[in-house]
């Protein structure tokens, strides 16, 4: 149990330094496409990790296969998310932008 | 939870309830308060209070937040510019005051509830009459089976509000569309529409049972079901069903009407939904399946809003 108590934290730095830079990405990066790219991928290797590190935490192979399901569907919303979005922007037919 | 993590989930908390109310931007505003749901349903889970954050992440923030943003476009597509007018100040400080008040309120009464109020003792006791392990679902299909069994009905009551909305002329054509018309994302939101709905039966299915003795329920896999509809939907995966559609009416009534009969026949032995002894688990379980699927489709059209006339796009 001592190497999974030295694992699971250096799982969850290294999923929050993904977050992190893909939330710096976001906010620094010029347009909707690079910044689509930040959030998307750098935030769900993040989340990998951080699920790694609660399956490792929870240490059971069901409670393991369920958060491997959550990641899955994660992936799958920032996905289509990510597509709908960067084809919207490129079209330019979004008047209404936050500001 | 550490104080550290309770004080940061306030304090985002707090900022995000304020931007949403104070965001110009209506879009803004929406997205603010959907971030605030979904912060409400950690705060919930800190709590240890899994069956609140289920409902409050997917009702108070996924439903609410489709209903919001689809009621924001509906109003841009009827002209409305979405810009509040400049409020007088009597008016501001008197709605200032009346939030304050309530809120004073509110917190006196939370706070007027002594904790040997407790009533997980009792419960508790009486769970193993029932032989499923949830506790809340015990409480909403069992001890206070009367309230859950008017909340459904209400529920179809807010569709047949929604759908009285609608000129003669439209009844019964199927709400208005809510699929992508740009060329561009169509594929992707079809695949993902035709993918996610089988998923969420799957996962809808898996909600109400476990909800028996873990976390979960009719209402979440409700919610859940109407998620994967209406992203199907979006897709052009499925299409709104006419207001005359045989399944759909069934599909509609089937929870409210089993929850009802199961409660009459309790009359036969002894009162008002009386579960007969050792028929517990499986009534509660057969109540609990058509429930969700009334709980999903009822909320999906609701989301539809109101027939409208074949020739009207939007």
């Amino acid at each position: 149990m001592t190497i999974t108590n030295y694992i699971i934290p250096t799982l969850l730095y290294t999923g929050v330094f993904f977050y992190a830079a893909g939330s710096l990405g976001l906010l620094r990066f010029r347009d909707a496409e690079t910044r689509l790219h930040a959030l998307t991928k750098a935030d769900n290797v993040g989340l990998g990790f951080v699920a790694l590190a609660a399956a490792l935490h929870w240490g059971s192979v069901t409670a393991a296969v369920k958060i491997a399901a959550v990641w899955l569907f994660a992936l799958m919303a920032a996905g289509v998310t990510a597509q709908l979005m960067a084809r919207r922007a490129k079209t330019g037919a979004e008047q209404d932008t936050i500001e | 939870m550490t104080l550290a993590f309770d004080l940061i989930l306030c304090l985002m908390i707090i900022g995000t309830a304020a931007s949403a109310l104070l965001m110009r931007n209506a879009l803004a505003a929406i997205v603010f308060f959907i971030v605030f749901g979904n912060l409400l349903g950690l705060a919930w889970l800190a709590m240890d209070a899994v069956n609140v954050a289920m409902a409050e992440i997917a009702i108070g923030a996924g439903v609410t937040g489709v209903l919001l943003i689809l009621a924001r476009q509906r109003l841009m597509a009827l002209g409305d510019d979405l810009v509040c007018d400049e409020m007088p100040g009597w008016l501001r400080a008197g709605a200032l005051v009346a939030c304050a008040g309530f809120a004073a309120l509110v917190g006196a009464a939370v706070l007027s509830v002594a904790p040997s109020d407790d009533l997980g003792g009792p419960i508790a006791a009486l769970m193993p009459s029932l032989g499923i392990e949830n506790p809340v679902t015990g409480v909403l299909l069992a001890f206070r089976a009367y309230d859950t069994l008017l909340e459904t009905f209400v529920l179809l009551g807010a569709l047949v509000a929604v759908w009285s909305l609608a000129p003669g002329t439209a009844w019964p054509h199927p709400p208005a569309t809510l699929a992508l018309t740009e060329r561009e994302g169509h594929g992707v939101a079809a695949a993902f529409g035709r993918l996610l709905l089988p998923l969420a039966l799957v996962m809808a299915a898996y909600l109400v049972w476990t909800g028996s003795d873990l976390p979960g329920g009719a209402f979440q896999a409700g919610t859940v079901l109407a998620g994967g509809l209406i992203i199907a939907v979006i897709g052009g995966a499925v299409l709104w069903p006419r207001g005359d559609n045989r399944l759909l009416r069934v599909a509609l009534v089937l929870g409210p009407a089993v929850f009802l009969t199961i409660g009459l026949a309790g009359i036969a032995l002894g009162r008002f939904l009386f579960y007969p002894p050792g028929f517990e688990k499986a009534l509660i379980v057969a109540i609990e399946y058509s429930l969700a699927l009334s709980i999903g489709v009822t909320l999906a059209l609701q989301l539809a809003g109101p027939p409208v006339t074949p020739d009207h796009k939007g």
